[in-house]
């Protein structure tokens, strides 16, 4: 009797083990949908999506040229000694544009918003929720979805496509600093490279997974901050923590997953 | 009598092992102030909460002229609840937002109002409640009485048929909690409004308001008139309003 209490026990914490995530993930689904279906209810919120552009692209620009520099010159150093082994080190240009435009730039712009306003974003609406702002928007019969998560996700939309080619280019001239400046590759070389080999589909695709990162990583910071107050492990300033943190982690992990399943499906 | 603008019927409430509506009955007339009144933690926000929807009932309903809230369509409790304005317990003011801003929300959001009136009806209101002057602080930089007297702008800015008050006065001084309550009182003259208000003020209350109703041990005890109450001869009642606690009443006498 008491042994099958307990299997039965077991059972049931290994189904809702199973059951939680995907009612997790519909309801982010839902989450996701109502902000789409409000970023064009009428009227237009322009003047929140622009204050939302400014805090998230334009505030943004200088860590996505700092990181965008660096990582473009890591890349031309590495590819340049990987190079000059087989010595085809005149594809440098190539290789250096091709793997920031398709993958780094994308992926590395989005973690760079993850870590500057995606976990503001998380932290900001958690608070709302657990000091009763969130309630008292309802009382006034605002949305709050349309009149929080909506302007951010519209201004993350138009935002990362402009990172994510600010990151490209910064990263292209870094990666001509290293192998042409330091390593002395003839520059005319290392551009023409890059001409030839990026095809119009290669920027396409990039900009097809900004697209998607922006929507992943609105809907998980704010997802998660306006559910702070159905946490169980933790409330108030702690719960706050809690969010900001999952919404970072999630919003990163997101954006690995996703950039392959969309890698394997662009190329 | 008539039928009641709002009413409660059996409304249960529990959070987790914690009941606490437990089969609440009350009746809200139109035109009327209907003060909530009970112990601290009892169970008087909660039962706001669910007038106008931040909360629902686990079991029972809330009607609203007659007709059960939770069972209308989308579009006809969205009607509903556009009439009510609320003020919470813990101001609940937007904290990013000045106090201009904060008051000026509800009237700019719904898009109706030309900015020239927003302007207007936040700079009266504000002065109303003696806040000129204050429009460009941020709540972090007010004290607790301000912050009540902005969140009652803001819950009054928009002229709703319905307010929810809960605890507006609490921590206000003798003079600014007078001049609230002549406040509230003067607003039902000339515009009529039903009120409901959570409230520690007694006996203010009874001068103000023309119901009393007072929440114990999860259900409402008693409904009715402020004479009423009173004359009331029920020992927990007459507790209440005298504030005395019986186990103190009791153990009193043993002590001398
Ligand atoms: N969101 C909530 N989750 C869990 N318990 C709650 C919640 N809101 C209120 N309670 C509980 O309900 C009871 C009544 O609270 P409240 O209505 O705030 O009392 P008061 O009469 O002082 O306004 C308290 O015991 C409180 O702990
Ligand atoms: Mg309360």
């Amino acid at each position: 009797m008491a042994q099958s209490y307990t299997i039965t026990h077991m059972l049931a914490g290994l189904g809702r083990m199973a059951i939680s995530p995907v009612q997790e993930l519909g309801r982010v689904a839902i989450f996701f949908f109502r902000g789409v279906i409000h970023l064009f209810s009428f009227p237009i919120q322009a003047d929140k999506i622009i204050d939302q552009v400014y805090f998230i692209g334009t505030k943004s620009v200088f860590v996505i040229c700092l990181t965008g520099a660096f990582t473009g010159m890591v890349l031309g150093l590495q590819g340049y000694y990987t190079l000059v082994k087989f010595g085809s080190e005149g594809l440098l240009g190539a290789a250096v544009a091709l793997s920031l435009i398709r993958e780094m730039g994308p992926v590395l712009a989005a973690i760079m918003v993850v870590a500057r306003a995606g976990s503001a974003m998380a932290a900001e609406i958690g608070i709302m929720r657990i000091s009763e702002q969130i309630d008292a928007l309802e009382t006034m019969d605002i949305n709050p979805i349309r009149f929080l998560f909506s302007p951010r996700l519209g201004a993350a939309l138009i935002s990362f496509p402009f990172l994510t080619a600010i990151f490209d280019v910064v990263g292209i001239i870094g990666g001509y600093v290293t192998g042409s400046l330091l390593l002395g590759i003839n520059s005319g070389l290392y551009f023409s490279r890059v001409e030839s080999s990026v095809l119009m589909a290669d920027i396409n695709g990039g900009f097809a997974k900004s697209f998607c990162f922006a929507a992943i990583v609105v809907t998980v910071c704010c997802f998660q901050g306006y559910t702070t107050h159905l946490r169980k492990e933790g409330f108030g300033a702690k719960g706050v923590s809690l969010s900001t943190t999952s919404a970072v982690v999630f919003s990163c992990v997101t954006i690995l997953v996703a950039d392959y399943v969309l890698t394997s499906f662009l190329l | 009598m008539t039928v009641p603008l709002i009413e409660f019927n059996q409304v249960f409430k529990r959070f987790g092992d914690n009941a606490v509506l437990k089969g609440v009955d009350l009746s809200i007339y139109q035109g009327q102030v209907t003060a909530i009144i009970g112990k601290s933690g009892i169970g008087k926000s909660v039962l706001l909460k669910h007038i106008i929807g931040l909360l629902e009932p686990d079991r029972g309903e809330i009607r609203f002229q007659g007709q059960a809230i939770n069972a209308m369509p989308a579009a006809a409790r969205r009607t509903v609840k556009m009439k009510f304005s609320y003020m919470f317990q813990g101001t609940a003011l937007f904290d990013s937002m000045t106090v201009y801003e904060n008051v000026a929300l509800p009237l700019k959001e719904k898009g109706r109002v030309s900015f020239r009136d927003i302007q207007r009806r936040v700079r009266d209101k504000l002065a109303q409640l003696d806040l000129a002057g204050i429009e460009d602080k941020y709540p972090s930089q007010l004290s607790g009485g301000m912050k009540k007297r902005v969140a009652m702008a803001r819950a009054l800015v928009t002229d709703p048929e319905i307010v929810l008050f809960d605890e507006p006065t609490t921590g206000l001084d003798p003079i600014r909690k007078n001049a609230a309550h002549a406040m509230i009182a003067q607003y039902q003259k000339t515009f009529g409004f039903t009120g409901v208000m959570v409230s520690h003020e007694i006996p203010d209350v009874f001068y103000i308001c023309q119901r009393i109703a007072m929440l114990d041990q999860g259900r409402i005890i008693f409904q009715g008139s402020p004479a009423e109450i009173q004359n009331s001869t029920e020992p927990v009642i007459q507790q209440f309003i005298r504030g005395q606690d019986p186990e103190a009443i009791n153990a009193a006498p043993s002590e001398r």
